[in-house]
């Protein structure tokens, strides 16, 4: 799908500024700033690019790996962008309309929104998160792929029953709707246990490297007991539903093989568990590498690939952990250096993000928490009155204390639908607020692409040194060998030997460098369209919480004023 | 029940009326100026008690005095013991929590639910004539607080026969709710407003519960959004435009909003919450009443038993010895005399 382009760099960027210019026309007011970020992408893009030689661009058409992610960012973003630009044209303008009386718009803006947001199909979070908010996929001429995790059932190991009954297990339904071209079908669904899911995250990471990808769900130490229990059970599934639709709504990660066959492959996942194993790691399933004790050659070049930390090449791991030591105290300083201060402050904006976000997440919790209790008193307030009322009724002697224990009924029944409206109003805040904890998510996985990046430089640091100490041990051997007369037969063929491994570690050198730009490019890519989507989606949830807030807040006060109207006459009497 | 806490202070309309002041009587009272005094665990909080009248018992047509908590308690304590049956208006209560007692809200509470009090007692037809209001409201401090130390010092004389029956009192509520079988006046519509005050102490404690609960909820929502707004104040700092300044609009707008909530929780306070405390103080000073009345009828009951006793054994002195008479005689007077007072 992505090869097929013709990926020259003049087209690249006019196809871009066309795709900022069709941002800029369909939003109002809130994003035209986007413009200015825009001319900014598209010069990094630009300064981005030129890092690369020009060899490069044949490569990425030539490359077997043609449906590669890893040498073809722009075409993805070129992809991904214009399907989800069109649809906004108008919609988004009327959300943004100022109602007339938020009391009447209040049941409606939520269709609307969900309008707005079914039409970016791999943009807002804010549709993906909230079930009520579910998009209709009849209205849309673009893509959209809905993924719905379901029917949990407790499954058994066939095989390996050595002991009676085996160890069970709870495969989950995962049931996909789609119209992308790329599926095989439009609806297909299969069964898949978490160990699987595993496995598709780990493989992810491998090939993804520098791209943010949604963290998966925890793996949860738990007894086999609590691992059967409904609501664990059911937390489970929920998480992985949320996962698996950020998955699909990642413009380059839908596109993944390994999320097609996860997705659609019948039967037991065929997906080879990586050589990622740092997940495993964490599990305490260390293998202890042969490699140590054996005689490392030159990282091969597919390896290098890799970050050494997550391979079994320990040996390299060994290295690379020395490089960085040696990195730290600045012995010798490192041939390349993270000198890109951009990247450095960018970090540091992103961590000052993340805790700002942590800070208000809570914050969110702790609001919503308040406006839970205020509904649930003041609903425990009225019926508190509605006993005194039936109270007062029962035991009336006078007239005036019936017309009197009346007027408290109304009253009474004011706060319970007060109350309700708290009820209501908490509901939707929490739909709304949610955005802040799904982007304390996202926040992890700028952090894992950020990590590949340093991961990356460290592998090319580790090379460049190597190549600088063999090639001073080559010197060596030269001068010790030429001072012996006729040739050192030995010491020749160990020069020629040093000779080889200096060429397949130049070549590795040469892997890891373009890897490295390779991944600075996704991750600048990725931060940009991480920015841009977030900024849209805080803004929408703050339009939404805040509508929200409005509408209700008219709807209580409408209740007690009517109340107050009804019961002017005590106010006066006692004036 | 009466709703006199509604009632203007003036018996007539207005006090700057242009007419001479002695057309109409009318006694007013405010409670103000709560100062702070004394040290320590001594410190204690004291009111401007401010009287104008035209009646002929008070001095002059304006009274300033300066009265403290306890002063207010002498006043109903006596005016419990003298005016019995009647109704006599609650008092706030005092404060357990030490660190409260003396924070601006409880103060101003307590200001406002004394100044309640003693209008009550003014407007009461029958309350306000009674010479314990003049000497609350007139006295100067150094009478008041001989007076209030003989309160709560010895017993004065009448009530020996009393101190007995108060003793009782902790079994006043059995007795007022039938528990004690022989000696219980009662008819139908009198069991019906005992249950009915009973059960309506109840409700009305339910509902003050809640509604405490509910100024509390206010104040925690307003809290919750302050944090909110800052909170949400920071993370616009950290995004560029438009979103940081519509962040920082939303968090402004949450402190905003922050603030009206905790005036709104003072408001409920003070216009919901305190009145029905009010109410329910005011229905356990009806029952202490009731409960009064219940001993009382006890208490008649026996010295008529008594009574009975000594006149026959007058008679029997009389029939056979004089000299004991005498005083046989003067014991069935005194006896007599108490049961007029019951």
């Amino acid at each position: 799908m992505m090869g097929s382009e013709n990926d020259d760099e003049s087209h690249l960027h006019s196809s871009k500024e066309e795709m900022e210019n069709l941002f800029l026309r369909e939003d109002g007011d809130p994003l035209t700033i986007n413009h200015v970020n825009g001319d900014k992408s598209n010069s990094n893009y630009r300064s981005a690019m030129s890092t690369l030689s020009d060899s490069r661009h044949p490569s990425i058409v030539v490359t077997p790996a043609d449906s590669d992610p890893l040498f073809a960012p722009p075409s993805y973003y070129r992809e991904s962008r214009s399907p989800r630009s069109k649809p906004n044209g108008g919609d988004r303008g009327s959300s943004y309309l100022e109602p007339p009386s938020y009391a009447d718009v209040i049941f409606s803006p939520f269709d609307d929104i969900s309008e707005i947001n079914g039409s970016e199909d791999g943009g807002s979070r804010h549709s993906q998160s909230s079930d009520s908010l579910s998009r209709s996929p009849s209205s849309l001429s673009s893509d959209y792929i809905k993924i719905t995790v379901s029917n949990p059932q407790k499954e058994q190991e066939a095989t390996n029953s050595m002991i009676p009954g085996g160890s069970t297990y709870i495969t989950y339904q995962i049931t996909t709707r789609t119209n992308l071209s790329e599926y095989g079908g439009s609806d297909f669904s299969v069964r898949r246990r978490f160990r699987d899911i595993v496995t598709l995250a780990d493989r992810l990471a491998e090939s993804y490297r520098g791209f943010c990808i949604p963290p998966r769900p925890d793996k949860s130490v738990v007894e086999s007991q609590v691992m059967q229990k409904q609501e664990f059970v059911e937390q489970r599934r929920v998480a992985l539903e949320k996962y698996l639709r950020r998955l699909v709504a990642h413009p380059v990660i839908r596109n993944s093989d390994e999320l097609k066959v996860f997705l659609q492959a019948q039967g037991k996942l065929p997906l080879a568990t990586s050589t990622y194993v740092a997940s495993r790691m964490l599990d305490g399933a260390v293998k202890l590498p042969k490699q140590l004790f054996g005689e490392g050659g030159g990282a091969s070049s597919v390896e290098v690939v890799q970050p050494a930390r997550g391979g079994r090449d320990f040996l390299r791991l060994f290295k690379e952990l020395r490089q960085s030591v040696s990195n730290d105290w600045g012995g010798s300083k490192p041939p390349v250096v993270e000198e890109d201060k951009e990247f450095l402050e960018k970090k540091e904006k992103m961590y000052d993000l993340e805790q700002q976000i942590i800070n208000a997440s809570q914050q969110a919790e702790s609001l919503v928490k308040a406006q839970q209790d205020m509904g649930e008193t003041m609903g425990e307030m009225g019926l508190a009155f509605i006993k005194l009322t039936k109270f007062e009724n029962e035991e009336a002697v006078f007239n005036s204390q019936r017309a009197r224990a009346n007027d408290m009924k109304n009253f009474a029944t004011s706060a319970v639908k007060a109350s309700r409206f708290y009820r209501e109003l908490n509901s939707q805040t929490v739909k709304h607020l949610d955005t802040l904890h799904d982007y304390l998510g996202l926040m992890m996985a700028v952090q894992g692409a950020f990590a590949d990046r340093s991961s990356a430089l460290l592998t090319v640091q580790t090379l460049l040194s190597e190549l600088s100490s063999l090639g001073a041990r080559a010197e060596k051997l030269e001068a010790a060998s030429s001072k012996v007369f006729g040739g050192d037969k030995s010491r020749i063929k160990k020069i020629e030997e040093l000779k080889e491994t200096i060429k397949v570690t130049e070549d590795s050198k040469n892997v890891a460098i373009r890897e490295y730009e390779q991944i600075k490019e996704n991750n600048w890519c990725e931060v940009e369209r991480l920015d841009r989507e977030r900024r849209a989606d805080f803004l929408n949830m703050m339009k939404g919480f805040v509508v929200n807030q409005v509408g209700y807040a008219e709807k209580i006060a409408n209740v007690w004023t009517k109340v107050a109207e009804e019961t002017s006459q005590y106010g006066r009497e006692s004036s | 029940m009466e709703s006199t806490t509604e009632q203007p202070r003036n018996i007539s309309g207005s006090m700057q009326s242009p007419r001479s002041p002695s057309s109409q009587p009318y006694l007013s009272v405010s409670v103000t100026d709560p100062v702070k005094l004394g040290n320590g665990v001594q410190a204690y909080i004291s009111y401007r008690v401010i009287t104008k009248t035209n009646l002929p018992d008070y001095q002059g047509p304006e009274k300033i005095v300066i009265r403290r908590y306890s002063d207010f308690v002498w006043l109903r304590d006596r005016l419990f013991e003298k005016y019995k049956g009647i109704f006599i208006p609650p008092l706030p209560e005092k404060s357990a929590v030490e660190k409260f007692r003396f924070s601006a809200e409880f103060i101003e509470m307590r200001r406002a639910a004394l100044d309640i009090f003693v209008n009550r007692i003014a407007l009461h037809p029958e309350l306000q004539h009674s010479e314990d209001l003049r000497t609350f409201l007139q006295a100067d401090e150094e009478t008041m607080d001989r007076f209030r130390f003989q309160e709560t010092g010895i017993f004065k004389k009448p009530a020996d026969l009393m101190q007995m029956f108060r003793d009782v009192q902790s079994k006043v509520s059995d007795a007022v709710l039938g528990k004690e079988k022989p000696v219980e006046e009662t008819t139908a519509d009198y069991e019906k407003l005992k249950h009915y005050i009973f059960e309506l102490e109840n409700h009305l404690a339910e509902a003050q519960k809640h509604a405490y609960r509910l100024v509390k909820r206010h104040r925690e929502l307003g809290q919750s959004l302050l944090d909110f707004g800052k909170a949400v104040k920071l993370l616009g700092a950290c995004e560029g435009e438009p979103t940081g300044k519509a962040f920082s609009d939303l968090g402004t707008k949450s402190e905003l909003l922050s603030i009206k909530l905790q005036k709104e929780a003072q408001q409920v306070l003070m216009n919901f919450e305190e009145p029905l405390k009010d109410y329910v103080r005011y229905v356990q000073s009806i029952k202490a009443t009731i409960a009064e009345r219940g001993t009382a009828f006890k208490q008649h009951c026996e010295l008529a038993e008594t009574t009975k006793l000594k006149e026959i054994n007058l008679d029997k002195l009389m029939l056979t010895r004089s000299d004991k008479v005498g005083e046989a005689e003067i014991e069935y007077r005194e006896v007599t005399a108490l049961l007029e007072i019951l």
